[in-house]
C-alpha cells in the first residue's frame, strides 16, 4: 500500500514480531486503521462503508438461504414459500436479501453519484472509479440472476427479456444472437437449465465483487481519499486517522441507513416487489406488464425508447459503458463541481434525467405524460412516456459530451488552497489560487 | 411446452420492442373501494388479525372456497400456530392442538396403503397440506371450463391490492351493463382486470371497466353460518375471508411487525450513541 505513510505498527511481543516477518496481515490492519484520510470528508463519503455493509449483508443472508433453496423449476417457488413460512426466521432472512439487494443499488448510485459530484474519478483515482464499474456491473448481474430464483411470473419473464437482448446480434452476424441465447439458456427456451446455471452463477458472483472490493479498497489506499473541495491532501493537518474519526462516523451513516433498511424489510418487504412474481412461473402465459426492478428502470427505459432492437440494446449498454471512460471524457482540472457552477446545474440535470428515466421505465411507452387529445375511443393522445424517454436518454448521453466541452471553455471559481484554509474560518484565497489549483489538479 | 416457451419469449421479446405493439390491448378495472371498517392488519406497524375475523374466513374458505381453490402451501398446523385463526396458548405445539387435530381429522386426503399400495383415503393430520378438490390440475381445468382454478396461498400477496382487492372481487359482482355480450360460463365484475372493448356494442369511449371471471358470484348472505353469531352479510363474509387469505399468504406477518418495532427502537438507540461518540470524538478537530 504505497500510498500509506511510514507504517507505525510496532510488534511487541514475540510472537507478533515472528508473524510481522512472515505475513505482516496485524501490521496491514493497523495501517487500515491508521490510514490518514482527508478531515472534511462529508456524510456523502459514508456510502463506502454503507455498501461493504450491504456486500456483507447479502453474502451471509444469501449462504442461509442457499441452504434452504431449490434450483429447480418445479420446486423453487415453493421452496422460497417454505423459506417464509417454515424456516426459523426464514422471513427475515429472506425480506432482508430481496430489500438487501434494493438498499445495495440505492447506496451504490448514491456513491456514484458523489464520485461524479466530486469528480473523485480523476487523476489518479482511474483505477479505483474502474474497478467500482467493474463492481456495479457485478452487482447487476448478480441482481438480475437473483431476482430469477424464486421462479415467480416476473422472474421469468425478466429472463426472457433480458437473456433475449443478446438475439439483437443475429443482426449483426445471423445465427450469432442465437447461438449466445441458446447457450446462455442451456437449451432453446428460458427452462429448468437456465434456472440452474443462474443459481450457481448468483452464488459465485458475490465473491467476485467480494475480490473486486479488496481491489478498489486497494486502489483508494494508494491515492487516498479525495474529498469535497477536490484538492489533494497537501500536510499532515488536512488529515485524521481513519480510526476512530471515521470508524464513528460511518458506523452511525451506517446504523441511519440501517432504520431504512428495517423500514422496508419489517413494515413494507414487498413494497419494491411486484405482485405477479407471487404467481409461479407459467411459459404459457405473459405479465401484461413486464417491469424490472427499480434500479435497473432508467436502463429499461433507454432500450425501449429506441425501435430497433440491435440498437436499443446498444444504447442501454451503452449507457454504462460510456462510465468507464468517465476519467477521460471530463477535460477539467478542477475535480470538485463546488468550483463548477456550471458543471453542477449539468450535473443536477443529469440526477434527473436518470431519476426521469427509471419513472419511465415502470411506465408504458405508450403511457400520455401530456394529454393533447382523444381517440375514438377515449383514450388520451399526446406527448408519450416513450418521447419522453428518447429526450431524457439524449440528455444522458449529451451530458458527457457536454462535460469534456465544458472543461475546456469553463471558467471554475477559485478553489481554496488545501483542506485546512477553508476549514479554519474562510480566510482569503491568495490572489491566482484558482488557476493555480487547476495546474495542480 | 418447449413450442409454448418459445412463443412466449417471443411475445416477451415484442412487448420488449414496445413500440411496434400497438395500444389496443388496454386493461382497465374499477377503482377499489374501501373495505367496510377497514382491514385491522394493512397498518404497517401496528396492524394485527383479528382473530375471530381469521376463525370466521376459515369456515368460508373451508365451506365455500375449497370446493374449487387448493391452498397447497398452508397445512392444517397452521391453523393453530402462534397468530394463527386457532392459536392457543395453551398447546403451543401447533401438530398437538386438539382444535388442529379435529380440523384435520374432519376432512379426507388420498394416501397410499402402507401395505399394499392401493390408494385410499385417510382422515388428514395437522402435518398434511390442504386438501386438494381436484386430483390434478387437469381435472380441475375439465371441471371448471378449461382454467384451473388459482391456487390460494399466496392470492392475497399476488394481485395489486391484496386483501382488499379479494373483498372487493367478491362483492363486486353486478349486473352487465346494457350493450355488454357475457359469454356463456363468465360472470362481468367490473373489479376484474380485463379488456371488454370487443364485447361492447355501445359507445365507442363508454366501454365498461372490469372484465369476466371464470367464478360465479358466491358469498349469498347466510351462506355460511358463523359460531360467534356474527350477521353472515356478503360484505361480512368477503371481509372475514380476504383477511384469512391474508395471513396465509404471509403466516408470519404478526412476527415480522413485531421484531420490527424491536428493532427499530434498538437502531435509533444505537444510532442515538453513535451520534454522540461521533460529536465527541470530532469535537477538537475543525472540519
Amino acid at each position: 500500500m504505497s500510498g500509506h505513510p511510514p507504517s507505525a505498527y510496532e510488534p511487541k511481543t514475540g510472537i507478533e514480531r515472528w508473524l510481522d516477518a512472515r505475513l505482516p496481515i496485524v501490521r496491514l490492519a493497523v495501517d487500515m486503521m491508521d490510514f490518514p484520510t482527508p478531515k472534511n470528508l462529508n456524510y456523502w463519503w459514508t456510502f463506502g462503508g454503507i455498501l461493504a455493509v450491504c456486500l456483507v449483508s447479502q453474502i451471509i443472508t444469501g449462504v442461509i438461504l442457499a441452504m434452504h433453496y431449490v434450483p429447480n423449476a418445479d420446486m423453487a417457488f415453493n421452496s422460497v414459500e417454505h423459506i417464509m413460512r417454515d424456516v426459523n426466521y426464514g422471513w427475515l432472512i429472506r425480506y432482508m436479501h430481496a430489500n438487501g439487494a434494493s438498499m445495495f443499488f440505492l447506496a451504490v448510485y448514491i456513491h456514484m453519484a458523489r464520485g461524479m459530484y466530486y469528480g473523485s474519478y480523476k487523476a489518479p483515482r482511474e483505477v479505483l472509479w474502474l474497478l467500482g464499474c467493474i463492481i456495479y456491473l457485478l452487482m447487476m448481474a448478480t441482481a438480475f440472476m437473483g431476482y430469477v430464483l424464486p421462479w415467480g411470473q416476473m422472474s421469468f419473464a425478466g429472463a426472457v427479456v433480458i437473456t433475449n437482448l443478446f438475439s439483437a446480434f443475429d443482426q449483426v452476424i445471423p445465427g450469432l444472437g442465437t447461438a449466445i441465447t441458446t447457450w446462455l439458456w442451456g437449451g432453446f427456451a428460458v427452462g429448468g437449465a437456465t434456472l440452474n446455471r443462474f443459481f450457481s452463477l448468483h452464488y459465485l458472483l458475490p465473491f467476485m465483487i467480494a475480490g473486486v472490493v479488496v481491489l478498489h479498497i486497494w486502489a483508494l489506499h494508494v491515492p487516498g481519499n479525495n474529498n469535497p473541495i477536490g484538492v489533494e491532501v497537501k500536510s499532515k493537518a488536512d488529515t485524521v486517522p481513519f480510526h476512530p474519526y471515521y470508524t464513528v462516523k460511518d458506523g452511525f451513516a451506517i446504523v441511519a441507513f440501517f432504520v431504512l433498511f428495517a423500514w422496508f424489510v419489517f413494515f413494507a418487504p414487498e413494497a419494491l416487489g411486484h405482485v405477479d412474481n407471487q404467481t409461479p412461473a407459467n411459459p404459457l402465459v405473459t405479465p401484461a406488464h413486464i417491469v424490472p426492478e427499480w434500479y435497473f428502470l432508467p436502463f429499461y427505459a433507454i432500450l425501449r425508447s429506441i425501435p430497433q432492437k440491435l440498437f436499443g440494446v446498444l444504447a442501454m449498454f451503452g449507457a454504462i459503458a460510456v462510465l468507464f471512460v468517465l476519467p477521460w471524457i471530463d477535460t477539467s482540472k478542477v475535480k470538485s463541481m463546488r468550483y463548477r457552477p456550471t458543471a453542477r446545474i449539468f450535473f443536477l440535470m443529469f440526477v434527473a434525467a436518470a431519476i426521469g428515466l427509471g419513472w419511465c421505465g415502470g411506465k408504458e411507452p405508450d403511457d400520455v405524460v401530456l394529454t393533447f387529445g382523444h381517440t375514438a375511443t377515449g383514450d388520451p393522445t399526446g406527448f408519450s412516456v416513450v418521447w419522453l424517454s428518447r429526450i431524457l436518454a439524449i440528455y444522458y448521453y449529451a451530458y458527457f459530451v457536454i462535460l469534456f466541452f465544458l472543461g475546456l471553455r469553463e471558467n471554475p471559481l477559485p478553489v481554496p488552497a488545501n483542506i485546512s484554509t477553508p476549514v479554519l474560518g474562510g480566510a482569503a484565497m491568495p490572489a491566482g489560487s484558482a488557476a493555480q489549483a487547476e495546474k495542480k489538479g | 411446452m418447449g413450442r409454448n416457451t418459445l412463443i412466449a419469449a417471443l411475445s416477451a421479446a415484442l412487448a420488449l420492442a414496445g413500440l411496434s405493439l400497438p395500444a389496443s390491448a388496454r386493461t382497465t378495472q374499477t377503482e377499489l373501494k374501501p373495505v367496510p371498517g377497514g382491514l385491522s392488519f394493512e397498518q404497517p406497524i401496528f396492524g394485527r388479525f383479528d382473530q375471530g375475523s381469521l376463525q370466521r374466513g376459515y369456515k368460508v374458505y373451508a365451506e365455500v372456497c375449497s370446493a374449487c381453490h387448493s391452498m397447497n402451501l398452508v397445512y392444517y398446523r397452521n391453523l393453530c400456530q402462534q397468530n394463527g385463526p386457532f392459536y392457543d396458548p395453551k398447546h403451543p405445539n401447533s401438530n398437538d392442538a386438539p382444535v388442529c387435530k379435529a380440523i384435520a381429522a374432519s376432512i379426507k386426503v388420498p394416501d397410499l396403503d402402507q401395505d399394499t399400495g392401493d390408494a385410499i383415503q385417510r382422515p388428514a393430520t395437522p402435518a398434511d397440506a390442504f386438501r386438494n378438490p381436484f386430483p390434478n390440475k387437469i381435472a380441475a381445468a375439465a371441471s371448471n371450463g378449461g382454467a384451473a382454478p388459482p391456487d390460494l396461498s399466496v392470492m392475497a400477496r399476488a394481485r395489486e391490492g391484496g386483501a382488499q382487492y379479494i373483498y372487493n372481487i367478491l362483492t363486486g359482482y353486478v349486473t352487465p351493463p346494457a350493450g355488454l355480450t357475457v359469454p356463456a360460463g363468465k360472470f362481468y365484475n367490473p373489479y376484474y382486470p380485463g379488456d371488454l372493448g370487443s364485447f361492447w356494442t355501445g359507445a365507442k369511449d363508454k366501454v365498461p371497466e372490469g372484465g369476466f371471471i371464470a367464478m360465479p358470484f358466491q358469498l349469498t348472505p347466510n351462506r355460511v353460518s358463523f359460531d360467534d353469531g356474527t350477521p353472515s352479510t356478503t360484505e361480512q363474509q368477503a371481509k372475514d375471508v380476504a383477511t384469512f387469505l391474508a395471513w396465509a399468504a404471509e403466516p408470519k406477518q404478526t412476527e415480522r411487525k413485531e421484531a420490527g418495532l424491536a428493532v427499530m427502537i434498538y437502531l435509533l438507540l444505537l444510532a442515538g450513541v453513535l451520534y454522540v461518540s461521533y460529536r465527541a470524538i470530532w469535537r477538537n478537530v475543525s472540519h
